[in-house]
């Protein structure tokens, strides 16, 4: 096969498995080391850069990293990565005097964002530094939009979302809280802005119609509007028996905040087995160790109400049919089954809802009255007018919008600079030895066997006393410590130049996990059968070199398990192999070519 | 060398052999020669050999001189016995243990300058006596651990990193084995394991002395320009005359040989060394033969590989010959053993 082309910006970006797989490309390995080093501030900004809302990430982020971790695949679990953002997070000092300056003289571009959201406070984070005056739009008395009323406070305090959101909002931005827009036709004709960032979510709660919905409104919740209102103390109790119906990370947060509200039976009613669940593992592993019970093969069926009283609900039980690609091929209703409950909340899907934004204005909308947006340029049908967050392609999560805001920041500078949106730097990679001598890397390249850290809690007892005690404490200092070295450091890339190897195996016979194979060439479907060791994972590229100068071999690296030990370089007497970092650019507003001050005159 | 010992990591896929055992329980401690030394893939071949046999580690003897050659003993199956002899006298230590067990598996480690200098009679009176013991020199053509004088085995013209030219012709071990009778004389390249991984599984399991030399390059003193043991001439120059199969006796053979190619020689356990001739005009099988053929060759500068010759060895064989105890010595009962005085008077009666 061709050799492969390194100098590929994405190669080696997805050799560093958790950075390809964050959507803001935070880049991880570096942080952790510098953790490691006890530099948190520093840790803190390399995650900043990338995600924004480090502190809120290190606790409610949906962490894609983490399934993607080489490290799940080399032993059984990842690296906490999640909980050691958190890490730099808490222990990080000052850093504001070390964000990018604001100008004092602006660019004369005003911008519009609605809704003080993740999404939004990205694009703001991203167009101050170059001169833009930004306006924020907030129907709430608070900014942080769902991270504020949508996560309870015993998961992410509220402190936490003040301080960040402050970082962005000190920029200089102006904050309208209390100031619900209700007409973009009044917002863009009477606004007087040069483009719109629309960033409100999706605040609509799916309704479940069922037989008694109307009769029993009074105790049946949809999920996100009661976690809302008890955001905002509007609620602060609960019936004593409490059904969720749904399972997803919403349900987890309502079952888990019902218990603090007094409730003392917490049912989730699942509609599907355990392995359709669309809640993260470790939020149903939180939920159940505070005894809710999830119980499966419930399909709700009506609301039972007696006496004008909510007194329950009937539900089908399912039993399916499942085949061995793990699809269900049927289903059938095998008996029903009466739950008793005093309130119900619906926690079963939320939507983006526009009835403020009229059909005439050029945003076209599809027949599910989903706005039509690029999904690179994040632009709408209408020029100047952008979607970010949930309000652009539905629920997703709090790093999906950071990326949208990021992406979206790009689209209006180019907007506003009176270029076109889709002009944008592409994504680069630089490469650097690590190399300081004989046997020394810069970087810890010894393999820690040390098994994942568990972050403590606080006890069962005290934690339901308040409802925005905090339940995890993150690591302790030995704890993140340890946790640390788990990292394999895979942005140390083993990179290898044919012109340099004399053949004499030495790499081979080192390597600890059989990645490194001399062969002669075939095609990628044959070679990964004749590797030292069977390469397996197609998900994972094989690094193939030019020919060998003496057999005309070709030396093939299965990235798969690669531990980034860098034996195969302190072993190679020629250096043709070297442990080298890759910074990958993952190009910003700010990036874009053209100071905005310049040639907005 | 490195500083940072092997992660005890595996590949998840990591295949077992038949005592459940993978590659890396063969291992034995961190390397200290330099990166890129010969000697360290020819410690990874018997490495993979003997996982590849399924040897028990505790039935296997380690045996070596001085030199960096001799330092690997410790490198490679690190659950054997092993024994760090003098200079060039590792053949005398393999013999005596040999003679005391004949139940395990013995290999000897050694250099040029280790067999071919110091311990040259040591290495003929061990292949005159058959020995039974797998015996591999590990031939870089320098003196390594001195930095880099020229050794036995050193070409007439071949160059040294300082600029001498040897002018002193070459000891070489592999026409010297057959000429002293050796039943098993093999050369190998460090750098081609595909070869060398069944010849150590054959060497081993053969009932006798079993000699392979390795051309393992010295990386630091002698993979230069005008060498004629770096790994740039011996890739050029080394052309594999036989292939042998190693067949342990449980297995079947599954591979199919053209008729008059292939060449079985049996051992005495049953188990078969399969012999594939790469060049027409030669019989490995047939001492004088191989001897010619060999040293033809050598003449014009290439280095024959492959298994040269073999022949089954029973009517010489070290044990028979010597009428060692069939029971290791650490088996026999005390009395048997050491069996006291009167025994003693009796011996000594028969010579006066």
């Amino acid at each position: 096969m061709a050799a492969t082309d390194t100098s590929h910006p994405d190669y080696f970006h997805k050799v560093v498995d958790c950075q390809w797989a964050c959507p803001a490309h935070t880049d991880v390995p570096e942080y952790i080391r510098l953790i490691a080093q006890g530099r948190f501030t520093d840790a803190y900004l390399v995650n900043r850069r990338s995600n924004v809302f480090p502190g809120i990430l290190g606790r409610v982020c949906d962490r894609p990293c983490e399934p993607a971790c080489r490290r799940g695949r080399v032993e059984e679990k990842p690296v906490a990565i999640c909980r050691l953002k958190r890490v730099a997070a808490d222990h990080k000092d000052e850093f504001r005097d070390r964000l990018p300056a604001i100008p004092a003289q602006k660019n004369g571009k005003r911008i519009a964002c609605i809704g003080a959201g993740c999404a939004s406070l990205t694009v703001a984070n991203d167009l101050m530094p170059l001169g833009y005056e930004v306006t924020i739009f907030e129907q709430f008395a608070v900014a942080g939009g769902l991270m504020r009323t949508n996560i309870p406070s015993f998961r992410l305090p509220g402190s936490v979302i003040d301080e960040e959101i402050a970082a962005i909002v000190d920029m200089g931005v102006d904050l309208r809280l209390g100031h619900r827009i209700e007409s973009m036709r009044k917002l863009l004709e009477e606004g007087g802005f040069d483009a719109v960032f629309v960033g409100s979510g999706a605040p609509k709660g799916k309704e479940l119609d069922l037989p008694g919905r109307q009769e029993g409104a009074a105790n049946i919740h949809i999920g996100i509007t009661w976690l809302e209102s008890i955001a905002f103390e509007h609620i602060k109790t609960v019936g004593e028996k409490v059904l969720i119906i749904g399972v997803g990370n919403t349900a987890m947060d309502c079952c888990r905040s019902s218990l603090r509200l007094g409730a003392k039976s917490v049912k989730v009613m699942a509609r599907k087995p355990r392995q359709f669940f669309k809640a993260s593992e470790w939020e149903l592993e939180d939920a159940e160790a505070e005894s809710v019970e999830i119980i499966i093969n419930r399909s709700p069926k009506s609301f039972v109400v007696e006496g004008g009283k909510l007194k329950g609900m009937m539900f089908d039980v399912m039993e399916y049919e499942v085949d061995a690609r793990g699809r269900i091929t049927a289903e059938r209703v095998a008996s029903e089954e009466f739950q008793p409950a005093d309130d119900v909340i619906l926690a079963i899907g939320q939507e983006n809802a526009f009835p403020w934004i009229e059909r005439d204005l050029g945003i076209e909308f599809d027949k599910w009255e989903v706005p039509k947006v690029d999904p690179v340029t994040h632009e709408s049908t209408r020029k100047g007018v952008f979607f970010g967050g949930d309000a652009a392609f539905g629920p997703k999560n709090i790093i999906w919008s950071v990326e949208h805001g990021h992406q979206a920041a790009i689209s209006i500078h180019q907007h506003c600079m009176g270029k076109p949106v889709s002009e944008r730097l592409p994504p680069g990679v630089n490469l650097q030895s690590r190399k300081m001598g004989m046997h020394e890397w810069s970087y810890n390249n010894d393999y820690s066997g040390i098994e994942r850290r568990l972050v403590p809690h606080v006890s069962l007892k005290e934690r339901f006393k308040k409802i925005d005690i905090e339940v995890e404490l993150g690591f302790t200092a030995e704890q993140a410590a340890a946790e640390v070295q788990r990292c394999l450091n895979c942005d140390v890339q083993t990179v290898f130049d044919a012109k340099l190897c004399i053949e004499c195996d030495a790499c081979i016979d080192i390597c600890p996990v059989d990645c490194l194979t001399m062969t002669p060439d075939g095609e990628e479907a044959d070679l990964r059968t004749r590797l030292k060791a069977p390469a397996q994972n197609v998900t994972q590229a094989l690094y193939v070199s030019a020919p060998l100068k003496f057999t005309g071999r070709v030396m093939v690296k299965d990235e798969d398990v690669c531990v980034h030990c860098g034996l195969c370089a302190e072993r190679c007497p020629t250096a043709a192999w070297d442990m080298q970092k890759s910074w990958v650019k993952w190009p910003h507003a700010v990036d874009q070519p053209a100071p905005a001050t310049e040639a907005a005159r | 060398m490195t500083y940072i010992p092997k992660p005890k990591i595996a590949h998840p896929s990591l295949p077992r052999n038949e005592l459940g055992l993978t590659r890396r329980d063969y291992e034995g401690a961190l390397s200290t020669l330099c990166a890129g030394c010969g000697h360290d893939s020819i410690t990874a071949a018997i490495i993979e050999a003997s996982w590849g046999i399924s040897l028990r580690p505790e039935n296997l003897v380690k045996l070596s001189g001085i030199g960096c050659s001799s330092k690997t003993t410790a490198y490679f199956v690190g659950g054997a016995h092993g024994f760090n002899s003098v200079h060039g006298r590792m053949p005398s230590i393999a013999m005596g243990a040999n003679a005391a067990n004949r139940d395990l598996y013995y290999i000897g480690i050694s250099g040029d300058g280790d067999s071919l200098s110091i311990g040259l009679g040591q290495f003929c009176h061990a292949i005159r006596r058959n020995v039974d013991m797998l015996y591999i020199i590990e031939n870089n053509g320098v003196y390594g651990l001195t930095k880099g004088q020229f050794s036995a085995s050193a070409d007439i013209g071949t160059k040294a990193k300082k600029g001498d030219v040897n002018q002193q012709p070459p000891i070489d071990p592999v026409l010297l084995a057959m000429n002293l009778g050796a039943g098993f004389v093999a050369r190998s390249f460090s750098g081609d394991k595909k070869q060398l991984v069944p010849l150590i599984q054959a060497g081993l399991e053969y009932p006798g002395f079993a000699l392979i030399d390795v051309l393992s390059p010295c990386v630091t003193f002698n993979d230069h320009d005008g060498s004629t043991k770096s790994y740039q001439y011996t890739r050029e120059h080394y052309e594999p005359v036989v292939e042998a199969d190693f067949v342990p006796f449980q297995r079947e053979i599954t591979t199919d040989y053209a008729a008059g190619e292939a060449v079985p020689v049996m051992l005495h356990d049953g188990s078969r060394v399969v012999l594939r001739k790469l060049a027409e005009a030669y019989d490995p099988t047939d001492a004088h033969a191989a001897y010619d053929y060999v040293q033809q060759h050598i003449a014009k500068g290439e280095y024959l590989t492959g298994l040269l010759h073999c022949r089954p060895t029973t009517d010489t064989e070290f044990h028979g010959l010597n009428r060692t105890p069939e029971q290791p010595l650490n088996q026999l009962p005390f009395g048997k053993l050491v069996p006291g005085a009167k025994a003693l008077e009796k011996v000594l009666a028969r010579y006066r």
